[in-house]
């Protein structure tokens, strides 16, 4: 499973990043998690507000900060 | 007195708090009322308090509000219009989104791939961090409604004009290349996801923390500015500056404010030591306008998806609307 984070490098992105790493370790699941701070990048997901979150290349979020347990629900649906 | 300037000063312009900081400061604590510092010290405390009050209630009133309008359903409804009725449109939702200038590359990119006409997605661009619902409140409290008002209609204005002007100059091909519209741009609709009254709620709180982490250093900032101007510095100096005897006062208020970085609410306090030090409207509106739309950390942020034509006739085009704003509020501030 591939996550991506995408953002500017923003406070908010960086904790996405530290919920969706506590999500993981709470489902007891590996991924790689990727953070994509191009804009062009960013950009090609068609989402307008970030942090977003993208899993195996699906957008799941954009514009707010997940919580750890929103993100286990989200994980655990897949 | 009536109901609406009952409410007005309870909440809003919070002279109660005033009143108890002066009889803290004075009575309690027995500081001089003669003394600069215990006139700066109370200009602080007041401003500090009362502008982190407001904002965290009015921030979160209108995250709530905001989450209903996420900037996906803002471009799809922006790209059915076109022409002045566009620029209007994307003017008057910049007031709706949010604060943080970090997100506006993202949707500038979002916007002009998606095909939107360059001149609305300037409009929104110059109106987003120019005006707000908070700061029109905020401004509220610290300067009276009357210059409350007039700002954010000049500024819906400037925003309006502005994109229309560079509208007609027919600068499609200065965008970069990874923000030029592509056929069938993807269109990510996660953000219209339904959302439940506690995760708006969690949002509007969130972005509460969010925003008051991200400005409180610039209020601060702001809030001692306006302190030492308010006590400190003679007033002569500052209408050497400033004042109306100065031809070039709009000018020097608007190349002063371009390396600050502030957002709207760390100008606040420095307009309004300003306005009680005597200075013209049009002077510090100019001074509002140009700290938060021309500073250089955004120019930067811009340089990464315009060219460098594009850019410089953004800067020219509402460095001028900004000089013509101020220029001619001083002209008629006896209305004030």
């Amino acid at each position: 499973m591939v996550i991506k984070i995408l953002g500017s490098g923003c406070p908010n992105c960086r904790r996405l990043v530290k919920h969706t790493q506590q999500a993981l370790d709470q489902l007891g699941l590996e991924a790689d998690i990727v953070k994509v701070t191009d804009y062009a990048d960013i950009a090609s997901y068609g989402i307008l507000s970030t942090p977003g979150l993208v899993i195996d290349e699906q957008v799941v979020s954009a514009g707010r900060v997940l919580r750890p347990d929103d993100i286990v629900a989200i994980l655990s649906k897949k | 007195m009536t109901l609406f300037e009952t409410l007005n000063d309870l909440l809003l312009r919070m002279t109660w708090l005033d009143e108890f900081i002066r009889w803290l400061l004075v009575d309690m604590i027995g500081l001089n009322t003669d003394w600069t510092a215990t006139g700066i010290v109370q200009f602080f405390l007041y401003d500090t308090i009362k502008i982190f009050l407001l904002l965290s209630i009015l921030i979160f009133i209108l995250s709530y509000i905001q989450s209903y309008f996420p900037p996906e359903r803002t471009r799809r409804i922006l790209a059915k219009y076109h022409g002045i009725r566009g620029n209007i449109l994307g003017a008057l939702f910049g007031t709706l989104t949010p604060f943080c200038s970090c997100s506006s590359i993202p949707i500038f990119i979002g916007f002009t791939k998606a095909g939107l006409p360059l001149g609305v997605t300037f409009s929104f661009l110059i109106s987003s961090p120019l005006v707000d619902l908070a700061s029109f409140l905020i401004l509220m409290s610290f300067l009276g409604w009357e210059i409350a008002l007039v700002y954010v209609v000049v500024g819906i204005l400037l925003a309006v004009v502005g994109g229309a002007v560079i509208q007609r100059m027919n600068m499609e091909t200065k965008i970069k290349d990874h923000a030029k519209p592509v056929p069938d741009a993807p269109v990510s609709t996660v953000a219209a996801f339904e959302l439940t009254t506690s995760d708006r709620r969690r949002y509007a709180f969130d972005q509460v923390k969010d925003i008051i982490r991200r400005v409180w250093i610039y209020i601060l900032i702001g809030v001692a500015i306006g302190a030492i101007i308010h006590n400190a510095i003679p007033a002569r100096v500052i209408q050497w500056i400033l004042g109306s005897d100065n031809f070039f006062n709009v000018a020097i208020a608007t190349v002063l404010a371009i390396p600050m970085y502030a957002d709207i609410f760390g100008t606040i306090p420095i307009a309004e030591a300003l306005l009680l030090k005597g200075i013209g409207v049009g002077t510090v509106l100019a001074f509002m306008m140009a700290v938060t739309t021309l500073s250089i950390p955004s120019m930067v942020l811009l340089s990464n998806v315009i060219k460098k034509r594009l850019l410089i006739t953004f800067i020219t085009v509402v460095t001028i609307g900004i000089l013509i704003i101020g220029y001619l509020f001083n002209a008629i501030s006896f209305i004030f």
